[in-house]
């Protein structure tokens, strides 16, 4: 990868951290409302995954700490920060709002708040791709605590049953909402729980980019080409609450401070200063750089649109033509 | 016009579909190489092969959520579950995702998934084998719901439903598959809104649907021989969402209303048609309209205890003729 790429990369990781501090501040200031799950401490992993994927085209789902999937994937930041203020010119036209955010133009597929409910979809999808003889694959980012619902289980079983092209990556980050992982489930291994079901599987450290780019990549290619199910676990930290109304209560100050050692923006950062890929200052212009966007621009946009008509309330339940045939 | 069987019917949807659309596919348990517990997708296999007619596992829950998911991006499932109770278990991604993702990405995502479950009481296969949830399902917004009566509604409905983008549940009925019915030969829909008017009438209107259609139209024929009551009986056959000009276009003619279902009476089929009655045509009525439905039990074992349980012909005629003074 060479420097262009190291800086943009490193950009977009900042950006997503700036982005969701942006989203805690406006909700704070009831801009936001809803329920609010940010991604601060986990961004090397949909980046890195997802820059190894063909973003567009390879159908992407997740649940519902969403904003930066949706954004890696091709989602315009405006059309998300304007979903999040409930606005017409949201991505789900301010009916879906942070958990449902939907992008099917680049093949963004949602944002679901059932957890373990996009295992299924995601398989869906993959159906979808083998009955057209098509070369995308399936890409569903999950949570550890996904894993312990029926549908992992049995989508495990259906996918590799089928040969169905799905990319399974479990953001392991050792919290089932406020449970400790060795609280709720036996196996804390997750990669090891795929195992009985015949899917290749790997573990690796979810805070340092690269080394999710390197295990994404033989992952992407291993679904693209073998046409079979992969299940790829990244060992990561959330830095803040599960949601915004989350007071962290049950995780040690000294744990999340030892995580925050482990940020991957830090661990980035200093890894391409070292290589005199970038500056200290160049650093910080960026930052500068990132802050003013999100402000000048998307969350300029977000307050100046409009809101959805209340004439327009009852539209989209069904398709228009619905009843239609023949 | 051929007679064919209420399972024929729907066969010959699925064939004619597949075979227009090889974007059409059928899962189930048991659909392939068994041929359907009702035959209704017998010769499919062998016809379409294993990618587009899938013997699934025993994982409702989850083979609807591929379901759902194929049909999010252009792919047109038919998904059988094998009795209605089963049906509970698919309920998450019935409800959470089918039908409400059009909505939810504001009119991004369409969802043309077909649900096909046999449900009601047959001989005594007891309670968990016995339930009647047109309730459940026409509570879902975004749903679209139908129930045919008939083969030729067997065939059409699923014609009308596979081309529909908004997901569509069909409930059919355990004890109908080898009733026998005509079925035009050529190519029909029957549409997926609207009420049918099955024996035209002057007195009440009787309202049914699925097999109390049938008790319906054999209480009408005793009533008119018998008593000289001329009752209308309508077929409801969309249930979600309900024909409520249709409804009451039949109540201001005839002044006299009588629903009969084969499900329990408390929030149901029932309560709904009797709440648009007295929403539409209060001052039309000449009498209090009367549900006539199933105890509010479990489905008992025993045979006697079932066929208590459940209403038949005669106690549409009881109701009617008690409503009449006759």
């Amino acid at each position: 990868m060479d420097a262009t790429d190291q800086k943009r990369l490193l950009r977009e990781m900042l950006f997503a951290r700036r982005f969701e501090e942006r989203c805690a501040e406006a909700y704070h200031e009831r801009q936001i409302g809803g329920f609010l799950h940010l991604y601060p401490g986990e961004e090397a992993c949909a980046i890195g995954v997802l820059e190894k994927a063909q973003t567009g085209s390879d159908y992407v789902v997740t649940g519902y700490r969403d904003h930066i999937h949706a954004l890696k994937s091709g989602m315009d930041p405006k059309a998300l920060m304007a979903e999040l203020f409930g606005k017409e010119a949201g991505c789900s036209k301010g009916r879906g709002g942070s958990m449902h955010l939907f992008d099917p133009d680049v093949h963004f597929m949602g944002g679901y708040a059932l957890v373990g409910g996009p295992f299924p979809l995601a398989a869906g999808f993959a159906k979808a791709i083998q009955l057209r003889g098509g070369q995308e694959i399936s890409i569903c980012f999950l949570g550890d605590g996904a894993n312990n619902q029926g549908t992992f289980h049995e989508t495990m079983n259906m996918a590799s049953l089928w040969n169905l092209p799905v990319l399974f990556i479990c953001e392991n980050n050792l919290y089932g909402i406020g449970t400790a992982i060795e609280r709720s489930t036996v196996e804390i291994n997750q990669y090891k729980r795929v195992a009985p079901y015949g899917i290749e599987a790997a573990q690796c450290d979810g805070q340092d980019i690269d080394i999710v780019m390197a295990h994404a990549e033989k992952a992407v290619n291993y679904v693209r080409e073998q046409r079979k199910p992969y299940f790829l676990e990244l060992m990561t930290y959330r830095l803040r609450g599960h949601s915004m109304s989350d007071s962290g209560a049950y995780r040690s100050k000294e744990e999340v401070e030892e995580w925050a050692q482990r940020d991957p923006i830090g661990i980035y950062k200093r890894r391409l200063v070292e290589a005199g890929v970038v500056t200290e200052d160049e650093f910080h212009a960026m930052d500068k750089a990132v802050q003013d966007e999100i402000e000048n621009e998307v969350v300029r946009y977000a307050i100046e649109c409009p809101e959805p008509r209340v004439e327009d309330v009852t539209r989209y339940v069904y398709t228009e033509g619905g009843n239609n045939h023949g | 016009m051929a007679e064919l069987m209420y399972w024929q019917g729907i066969l010959r949807a699925h064939d004619e579909e597949m075979a227009r659309d090889p974007l059409v596919f059928a899962m189930g348990e048991d659909i392939g190489v068994a041929g359907g517990t009702y035959k209704a997708t017998s010769g499919l296999f062998a016809k379409y092969g294993e990618q587009r007619v899938i013997d699934t596992p025993i994982s409702e829950n989850s083979y609807t959520g591929i379901g759902v998911g194929a049909a999010m991006v252009g792919a047109r499932p038919i998904v059988e579950i094998m009795s209605v109770n089963f049906a509970w278990l698919a309920m998450d991604q019935l409800m959470n995702n089918a039908a409400k993702i059009h909505y939810m990405s504001g009119g991004r995502i369409r969802c043309p998934f077909v649900m096909r479950v046999p449900g009601g009481t047959a001989h005594q296969l007891g309670a968990q084998h016995s339930a009647r949830m047109e309730k459940v399902f026409m509570g879902i917004s975004g749903l679209r719901v139908v129930t045919p009566a008939t083969p030729r509604d067997a065939y059409g409905l699923l014609k009308s439903a596979v081309r529909s983008d908004d997901p569509v549940v069909i409930i059919e009925h355990e004890s109908m598959y080898n009733l026998k019915g005509e079925v035009p030969d050529e190519e029909f829909f029957t549409p997926l809104e609207g009420v049918e008017i099955m024996r035209p009438g002057k007195d009440v209107s009787i309202f049914a649907y699925n097999i109390s259609v049938h008790w319906a139209l054999d209480a009408a024929k005793k009533l008119a021989s018998e008593y000289g009551i001329d009752a209308e009986v309508i077929d409801l056959r969309a249930l979600k969402p309900l024909d409520r000009a249709g409804i009451a276009a039949s109540v201001c003619k005839t002044h006299h209303a009588i629903i009969v279902e084969e499900d329990e009476a408390p929030v149901g089929v029932g309560s709904e048609v009797m709440a648009i009655i007295n929403e539409e045509c209060f001052f039309d009525l000449d009498a209090a309209p009367v549900r006539v439905h199933a105890l509010d039990i479990p489905i008992p074992y025993n045979h006697r205890l079932e066929k208590a349980a459940i209403p038949n012909a005669g106690d549409v005629i009881a109701a009617v003729r008690k409503m009449f003074g006759r």
